[in-house]
């Protein structure tokens, strides 16, 4: 059992890779927000499952719940700041 | 998101308006408050909860008029009674747009398969958490994510295919009408 | 229990798979919110719940096992709460600094410039 969960957090880990790409290569910043709350998405599942792991579940999951707090905020603080932003269509910043 | 009253609403006015309207409000936001404190903390000796009471006395004196709107206790039994037989059907509509969603998503031509759209409506609604709640049920089923609501109830809907748009106002609508007590809708 | 857990866990993995491929095949930002936003959250009640399932089914029926399992629920309402706020947020900013959504008959993404 405990080889299953180091192989699920093992494809956990790489499917944020695929979420990662969107964050570094997405063409707008508000791409970027998207992957990063995906990435935040897929660490809360991971805390959970390495506290499984180290049998320290209880402590992992408010770790966790603390994670998942903190990814609304950043999306909700970025979207906010970005709101009326230039720079959203991939354009550079200097020439407008 | 809208709204009823603003955080910067003065809130002694409103305390002299009537005491009654402001106590409903506190005691509701303070329960959810106290059993989330509880819950999350796991002890239960006299030390944390007074430290819990006190910080759920100090938020819900704060925010109390954010989250609860009703200003008496009748009905709301009903309602979250009504809310509570809502939910199955809503997971159930969330699994199925899921399984949509993920056949698209995997589908090899997807750029033919897709047809992004902006859609308007109005809803019949009247009340303003009706309003909210139908909001966030059409973000939560995939396939389809509110862009923005007016106070009016006009809704502007982005939808990914055909398939997401065709139903809309339709059959959810009705349910949470029935959930916050209207008849038509 | 063993198995049940075992199948949930994979169907969550599944699902985050399927946001993940999901972000990077859509063509603009609004329809890429689709999956991010939706598949992800149904991917992690999936996983929430067989782990929530393995620590009962394992640990043992004590207090301290049904509190982290009463948490782990409380993390799957949470996120099915605050992801339409999320994704509204990140909608509006989208629509405020005026990018076109992508239709299919222009075939490109239009450059207006933001008011």
């Amino acid at each position: 059992m405990d080889s299953f969960f180091l192989y699920a957090a093992l494809a956990i880990c790489l499917i944020s890779v695929l979420s990662l790409y969107r964050a570094i290569v997405g063409p707008t910043i508000l791409d970027r927000i998207i992957g990063v709350n995906a990435l935040g998405t897929k660490t809360t599942v991971l805390l959970i499952i390495i506290g499984v792991l180290f049998g320290r579940v209880d402590m992992f999951v408010d770790i966790s719940l603390a994670y998942a707090l903190l990814n609304f905020m950043t999306v909700l603080a970025s979207a906010r700041y970005f709101h009326k932003k230039k720079g959203l269509h991939g354009e550079s910043l200097i020439q407008k | 998101m809208i709204r009823k009253k603003t955080p910067s609403q003065p809130q002694a006015e409103r305390s002299e308006s009537g005491n009654g309207s402001r106590l409903v409000p506190f005691v509701v936001t303070f329960a959810v408050m106290m059993t989330t404190w509880v819950a999350l903390s796991g002890k239960l000796d006299v030390f944390h909860l007074s430290l819990g009471v006190l910080s759920c006395l100090i938020v819900s004196f704060i925010s109390s008029d954010l989250l609860i709107t009703a200003t008496s206790f009748k009905g709301m039994a009903g309602l979250w009674f009504r809310f509570i037989i809502y939910m199955p059907w809503l997971i159930k509509e969330i699994v199925l747009a899921n399984i949509h969603l993920l056949k698209l998503v995997f589908h090899p031509r997807l750029h033919e398969k897709i047809n992004p759209q902006l859609i308007e409506f109005r809803s019949r609604m009247k009340d303003e958490m009706g309003l909210v709640t139908f909001a966030n049920s059409i973000t939560l089923t995939p396939g389809t994510i509110t862009v923005s609501l007016s106070v009016y109830g006009d809704y502007v809907v982005h939808a990914i295919d055909d398939a997401s748009a065709e139903p809309l106002p339709g059959e959810m609508e009705t349910r949470i009408a029935t959930v916050f007590g209207e008849t038509h809708g | 229990m063993t198995i049940v857990c075992i199948l949930l866990i994979t169907a969550g993995i599944f699902f985050f798979f399927a946001g993940a491929v999901g972000v990077i095949r859509f063509p603009d930002f609004y329809s890429r919110l689709h999956p991010a936003g939706m598949i992800d959250s149904m991917g992690l009640l999936l996983s929430m719940s067989g782990l929530a399932l393995y620590v009962l089914s394992h640990g043992g029926l004590t207090g301290a096992n049904i509190l982290t399992a009463i948490k782990i629920i409380l993390i799957v309402i949470f996120v099915y709460i605050t992801s339409p706020t999320a994704t509204h947020a990140i909608v509006d900013a989208g629509i405020r600094a005026g990018l076109a959504p992508w239709t299919k008959k222009i075939k490109e993404k239009s450059d207006d410039d933001p008011h």
